[in-house]
Parts: structure tokens; C-alpha cells; sequence
């Protein structure tokens, strides 16, 4: 793990919706070049954490840590834009952009999409449009990606490129990265941590860990668990 | 010869400068998915007439004092979760709208025209009418042009602007203002009840051929002035309501936009 200071801390986060408990009492935190994967439930408050984490959503108890001017690039999880708003992926980057469109190149060749400049948003495929928003959170020059389902409306095969992607990013820039996911094994590859979230958060740790807990268990059922645990977690890059 | 036609020169003037603002503001309205606001805002209006009248100030102050008072409160209401915004819309539209025609009952001495109210009275325009147009016009068209990044942003996604430092609730709460300035604007050229079709049929027309958010606001400007100038003349020609006219020329377009795809 990595020694410096974290990029955000949350410290027993807690939220309800009138009489229901989302969150209980959840604490994580991310450092820099570290990835943070929450997985969980639907309904498990993992996109709630995110919105707090981001800001976006004041928590009933807790505290926020982050690093003073922390840079955040963020991954919505759905872009729900009117078919009736022309907007091609550059003019949709230049939002994000005032650098000018260099940047806006250089980010879509970083994440391996620099053929869809002109493409309308809405014509792109679940990948590169997965891409593009990535390229928008890039363009922040961020410290902190948050992530919420990165690969969403993308093919297996797509995902699995996808999360190679984020964990090169990682290694490049020193990021620090949380995620939040559904596909426990393939991302189980690519994270440092797993956050087992069911509205409290179940267990936490190294992947292989989770998997074998005993409420990630009871959760996922033994089924999933087991293949979990059949994946080695090979470790692709080295702390410094 | 040309003295008989002067009322059709300002209604043309008055008319253009609400096609010019309908055009880019329109925009929003279709990509924020707000046409129902559009016509809540408009059948509030009426009472703004109303409280207008009754506190003797000018009744275009009214509506738009009306109009800014509707936006505000919609806005501070949304926050809540008892009703969707729909449902609330529902109530605010009618509810003021209802309000108001009995408001407008009970004022003896104001002899207003239910009827011009309703679908517009752009032949009757007077000098004061244009320079308000123009004005109010030249006003929204600055305002939106501050407006537009921020404003883009959060219509993409209010969350991610969120996140990148807009100041979404500022920038919702002034394009609001914007639109209660327009319906203020358009009232006496289409009525209330067909201020909502000049800010989304345009646009909508202009869609198919725009490949920006830039180039639609333009092209359903345009959209838009041709309308009048089409209505306007059909008015003259066959004597055709005014207001109507100018909306059914842009219905027609926007019918033949239908043949084209968007690029």
C-alpha cells in the first residue's frame, strides 16, 4: 500500500432516506495510485457513497477528509443527454476543456478512442462512450478518478480492456481511483481493495480476502465467491 | 398607401424580435425537456396581468414580476420531494391560471380582451410594445450568451458540472428569470396559450439540420422569423388570426423538417 497521505478520507459516513438507513457508518479511503473498488447489492448505497465522496450529497453523519484543492475527475454513471442536443464527443470535451482541443485530442488517444472526435454522443457504442466520459474526467487533470460502473452498457470484452485501461491510467498518472462495479472477477483483477458495501460496509480488504469473508459470501453466494477465489490477483505493477 | 400597412411593419418588428429570443432560448427548453414550464410560466402570466392591474403599475411589469414570482417559487418547491414536478407544475400552470381569469373578472374598470389574451393581439402592437420586445429581446439574448457554457454544461449534466465548479443552482435560477422575461416579451405576439409553441416547435425544426448546439439556436432563429413573416402574411392575405398564423406556419415547417435526418 501505498505511504503517502490519503487523496480523500471518509470517516463513518452515515445517511437515510426518511426511515431508511442507505448508509451506515461507512469509512474508506483512497490514497494516490491506490484503486478502491466498492462492490455490493443493488441498492447497497454504493453510488449514494460516491455522491458524497463527490460532494454531491451531504451526509447525516460523518466527515470528509480530502486533501486540500483535490483534483476530482468523475465517471457518472449514466449520461441521460436529449436526442434532440447536437453534441459531437469534441464539443461534449470541450466543456471540460478550456486547454483547447489538443488536450481534447490527446485525452481521446489516451484512452484509446481518438477515432470518435466527431461522432455524435449518441452514436457511440456503450465502449466509447465509457471512453469519452473518461477522456472528460482525464481532462480535469485529476488526482482522484471516482468511477461510479465504468464499464456499463460495455461487452465482456470491452470491460475487461476497460479496466486495463483504468489500471494503466493508475500507473501512469499515480492516480488513485474508486470504482464502483457489479462485475465482481474482472475487476477483482484490476484493484488494490475491495469494499464490500451492504448499506454497512461487510468486509474490506485485499480481494482474495474478501472473497473468502463470510458475509461477501452470504451476500454473492458461494458460487460467486468460489470462482472469486479461483482468480490469482496478479499484481501488474509495483509501489514505490 | 404605405400608412395603411404600418400596423403590419410593427407587428412584423414585434414579432421578429420574439422569434429571435424563442430561437436560442427555445433550445433549452426542448434539450432541458422543460416545454411543460414553458407553459406553466405562460398560463401564470395571466395573473401577473392581473396583480399588475390591480396594483396599477404597468402591466408588462406585471406579467413579468408574475412570471419571476412563478419561476422562483417553482424553483424553491422542486427542492422538495412531496410531489414530483410534473404533478406541482400541474397545479402552479392551472392553478394561476384560474386564479387569475377570476381576478381578471373582478376587476370592473379593466376591460381586457380575453381573447388577445389568450392568442396574442401582434396587429394591435403599439411604439411601446416594440421597444419592449426589442429591449426585453436584446436583454435575454445578452443574458443567455453569459449564460450559455455554464448553462450547456449542466444541461449535459447537472452532476458533472457539479463536480467541475459550475454554479448550477445560480445558472438554473437565471436561466428561469430568462424565460419569465421571454413569456413576458411574446405574450402580447402569440397570447399565453401559444408562447410555449414558438419556443419549442423551432427548434425542434432546426434539429435535424444542426451538427452543434451553436448552429441549432441559429438555424431555429431563422426557423422561427420565417414563421412570422409566413403568418404575418397569411394574416394579411386571408385574414387569419395573427398569433395562430405565425404558429401554424412554424407547425408546418417543422412537418417538412420531418423528411430530413439529422446528421
Amino acid at each position: 500500500m501505498p505511504a503517502s497521505a490519503p487523496l480523500i478520507e471518509g470517516k463513518d459516513l452515515a445517511l437515510s432516506y426518511g426511515q431508511q438507513l442507505v448508509l451506515d457508518r461507512v469509512s474508506l479511503k483512497v490514497s494516490p495510485g491506490e484503486i478502491v473498488t466498492v462492490v455490493g447489492p443493488n441498492g447497497a448505497g454504493k453510488t449514494t457513497l460516491l455522491k458524497i465522496l463527490l460532494g454531491l450529497a451531504l451526509p447525516d453523519a460523518g466527515r470528509i477528509q480530502s486533501k486540500p484543492n483535490l483534483r476530482i475527475g468523475y465517471v457518472p454513471q449514466k449520461l441521460d443527454i436529449a436526442p434532440t442536443l447536437p453534441l459531437s464527443a469534441k464539443r461534449f470535451l470541450q466543456m471540460a476543456a478550456p486547454q483547447g482541443n489538443r488536450a481534447i485530442e490527446a485525452a481521446l488517444k489516451r484512452v484509446g478512442a481518438p477515432k470518435v472526435l466527431e461522432t455524435p454522443l449518441l452514436g457511440l457504442s456503450g465502449g466509447e462512450l465509457q471512453r469519452v466520459l473518461l477522456a472528460r474526467a482525464l481532462l480535469r487533470n485529476p488526482e482522484l478518478l471516482v468511477l461510479d460502473e465504468p464499464v456499463r452498457g460495455v461487452d465482456l470484452a470491452g470491460q475487461a480492456d476497460l479496466y486495463e485501461l483504468i489500471a494503466d491510467l493508475r500507473k501512469q498518472m499515480g492516480l488513485g481511483v474508486i470504482m464502483v462495479s457489479h462485475d465482481l472477477h474482472l475487476v477483482m483483477q484490476a484493484t488494490d481493495e475491495v469494499l464490500c458495501l451492504n448499506g454497512h460496509v461487510c468486509c474490506h480488504g485485499h480481494p482474495e480476502a474478501v472473497s473468502r469473508h463470510p458475509e461477501f459470501v452470504a451476500l454473492f453466494g458461494p458460487r460467486v465467491a468460489e470462482t472469486m477465489a479461483l482468480y490469482p490477483h496478479h499484481h501488474d505493477h509495483v509501489h514505490k | 398607401m404605405t400608412g395603411d400597412l404600418d400596423f403590419l411593419w410593427r407587428a412584423a418588428l414585434a414579432a421578429l424580435a420574439v422569434a429571435l429570443i424563442a430561437g436560442p432560448l427555445g433550445c433549452f427548453v426542448v434539450w432541458r425537456r422543460m416545454a411543460y414550464f414553458g407553459d406553466a410560466l405562460a398560463h401564470a402570466s395571466i395573473l401577473g396581468l392581473a396583480l399588475g392591474f390591480m396594483l396599477k403599475i404597468d402591466l408588462m411589469a406585471g406579467v413579468l414580476a408574475g412570471g419571476i414570482l412563478f419561476a422562483v417559487l417553482l424553483f424553491a418547491l422542486e427542492r422538495q420531494k412531496r410531489l414530483q414536478s410534473d404533478t406541482l407544475l400541474g397545479i402552479l400552470a392551472h392553478g394561476s391560471l384560474a386564479i387569475g381569469l377570476c381576478a381578471l373578472a373582478l376587476a370592473p374598470a379593466l376591460n381586457v380582451d380575453l381573447q388577445s389574451l389568450l392568442f396574442g393581439d401582434v396587429l394591435a402592437v403599439t411604439i411601446g410594445d416594440i421597444l419592449w420586445a426589442w429591449g426585453g429581446g436584446l436583454f435575454v439574448l445578452a443574458g443567455l450568451a453569459i449564460l450559455w457554457r455554464p448553462l450547456l454544461s449542466i444541461t449535459a449534466h447537472e452532476e458533472l458540472a457539479r463536480v467541475d465548479g459550475v454554479a448550477v443552482e445560480r445558472t438554473r435560477l437565471l436561466f428561469l428569470i430568462l424565460m419569465a422575461l421571454t413569456v413576458a416579451v411574446s405574450m402580447k405576439v402569440v397570447g399565453v396559450l401559444l408562447i410555449t409553441a414558438l419556443l419549442v416547435i423551432p427548434p425542434a425544426a432546426a434539429r435535424p439540420f444542426a451538427r452543434s448546439p451553436e448552429q441549432m439556436a441559429v438555424i431555429a432563429s431563422a426557423i422561427g422569423s420565417a414563421s412570422v413573416l409566413a403568418g404575418l402574411y397569411a394574416s394579411l392575405m386571408i385574414d387569419l388570426p395573427a398569433g395562430p398564423a405565425i404558429v401554424a406556419a412554424a407547425t408546418l415547417i417543422f412537418a417538412a423538417s420531418m423528411a430530413f435526418k439529422r446528421p
